[in-house]
């Protein structure tokens, strides 16, 4: 027994050591906030960059792109900021959060309608969304999600936003949308064309929702970021043949 | 703005109320049964009803969402059978937080059922009570001032439920935004504003019913 105790308490101690070793371990680490439509791409994108520039890995953090922007505002050690509105890297610059020239577009994506692979429902159009039969909606929160702004905005240009609000169930990122219409716990959702195809089995493309201006992704570097040269090449990299054929793959098309 | 954090609190206290009144059942019995009956696989079942208390709420919300959900094996059972649908409802919400703040009301009954003194609820049968009346008249009431204790505990954990939730009920405003979630959400949004607004009603309710367990405690101790 005393032999087994001291193992555990080995192991313990062990584990209490682990997460003080690994971070800030490697110098070259560049921390990229990128919004969660980007998740799959970017995590692709990855090997490839690391392969070119030895010595630098990549850390990703995917959230909603309002989320990603309070984090920097808040002082995050973030070198790479990539949003999927203007708007939300309009403000950023308002704050005088970028390095000042970096900011470019760099993909481009367009906003979709989905339903549970299974459904019935046959949506044709947006004011489709108003049927009897469609009790649930989910959609970015418009406050804190572009995703959620795009579709939003798109509803009122339809003149359908009063009938889907009821309906509406918010989520927390574009990605958490795509999963409660997967999940079917929701008749119909707003996502990117490039979110429906990661779950292609479970869901299925309604209509392309045509929104007032094209959805273009920009990319900057951090204002203060200790890494900025690393973030450069990041920047560099997404834009370049080889960057952008693993975002084509993806989905993404080029501004 | 405003307004919508007063909706916040009330949806949370709403929420919380009902949890603790279903776990004042259903955790008094469990604590009841697990402190009296003699049965193969006490510990066991004791230890499973803790789980929730020390499984990450994560945990708890993906158990949720494949049972209750719309293609879980109950939810769609609910769905088919009576067109009844938990995700995303403050039904769904009062779930998830029972679930996770059951095992302190029944920990709290167990223990305090074990400290009655059993000669004290012979005596009561030996005077002719029924075994509902000696419980109802005789147990529950020496056993009430450690079951409250576990009560409170219990509405506290439900007020600030948030893993599962979240998971279980989403973020619909007015329906099942609760106070934390609402924190969560206007921080992720960068709006300061409402989050500072929202951090303090939570704090000064939090306050309240602190000092509102103090007192009924006290209250309570005086007359058992």
């Amino acid at each position: 027994m005393p032999s087994i105790l001291r193992r555990i308490l080995s192991v313990a101690s062990l584990a209490l050591l682990l997460p003080a070793a690994s971070p800030g371990a490697w110098a070259g680490e560049l921390t990229v906030s990128a919004a969660a439509s980007l998740s799959n791409a970017f995590k692709a994108l990855a090997p490839a960059f690391e392969a070119q520039h030895p010595g630098t890995r990549l850390l990703f953090n995917f959230a909603a792109s309002d989320a990603l922007l309070a984090q920097i505002a808040k002082g995050a050690p973030v070198d790479v900021f990539a949003s999927a509105d203007q708007d939300t890297m309009d403000k950023a610059q308002a704050q005088q959060l970028l390095l000042a020239g970096t900011r470019r577009n760099f993909v481009t994506n367009t906003l979709v309608l989905i339903t549970p692979a299974d459904s019935a429902l046959g949506l044709r159009s947006l004011a489709d969304l108003g049927r009897p039969e469609v009790k649930r909606v989910a959609l970015g929160k418009p406050e804190g999600v572009p995703a959620g702004r795009y579709a939003k905005g798109a509803l009122e240009a339809a003149r359908a936003w009063a009938a889907v609000e009821p309906k509406a169930v918010y989520a927390t990122n574009v990605r958490q949308a795509l999963d409660y219409v997967a999940r079917g716990e929701v008749e119909a959702g707003f996502v990117y064309a490039t979110d429906a195809a990661v779950q292609q089995d479970k869901v299925k493309v309604a209509l392309t929702v045509p929104t007032e201006a094209p959805i273009a992704y920009p990319i900057a570097v951090v204002a203060g970021s200790p890494n900025a040269d690393a973030a450069r090449r990041f920047l560099a990299f997404v834009t370049s043949p080889a960057g952008q054929a693993v975002l084509a793959r993806h989905g993404f098309q080029r501004p | 703005m405003e307004s919508s954090a007063w909706v916040a609190l009330a949806l949370s206290l709403k929420v919380a109320g009902w949890a603790t009144a279903i776990n004042l059942v259903l955790g008094v019995a469990a604590g009841y049964a697990l402190a009296r009956a003699r049965f193969v696989g006490r510990d066991l079942l004791d230890a499973l009803l803790t789980l929730p208390m020390v499984l990450p709420p994560t945990v708890l919300g993906y158990y949720l969402l494949v049972l209750v959900g719309r293609r879980g094996w109950l939810g769609g059972w609910l769905h088919e059978t009576f067109g009844i649908q938990l995700i995303f409802t403050w039904q769904g919400a009062v779930i998830a937080a029972s679930l996770v703040a059951f095992p302190l009301v029944m920990k709290a009954a167990r223990a305090a059922f074990e400290s009655v003194d059993t000669r004290l609820e012979q005596a009561a049968r030996v005077l002719g009570l029924s075994e509902a009346a000696v419980f109802f008249r005789v147990t529950l009431p020496m056993a009430w001032h450690g079951i409250l204790a576990g009560v409170l505990l219990a509405f506290a954990r439900a007020l600030g439920e948030f893993g599962a939730t979240l998971m279980v009920a989403g973020s619909i405003p007015g329906k099942t935004q609760t106070l934390s979630i609402a924190v969560f959400e206007a921080v992720q949004a960068g709006q300061d504003d409402q989050a500072n607004l929202l951090v303090l009603i939570t704090s000064v309710t939090c306050i309240a019913v602190l000092l509102a367990a103090g007192r009924l405690s006290r209250v309570r101790g005086g007359v058992a």
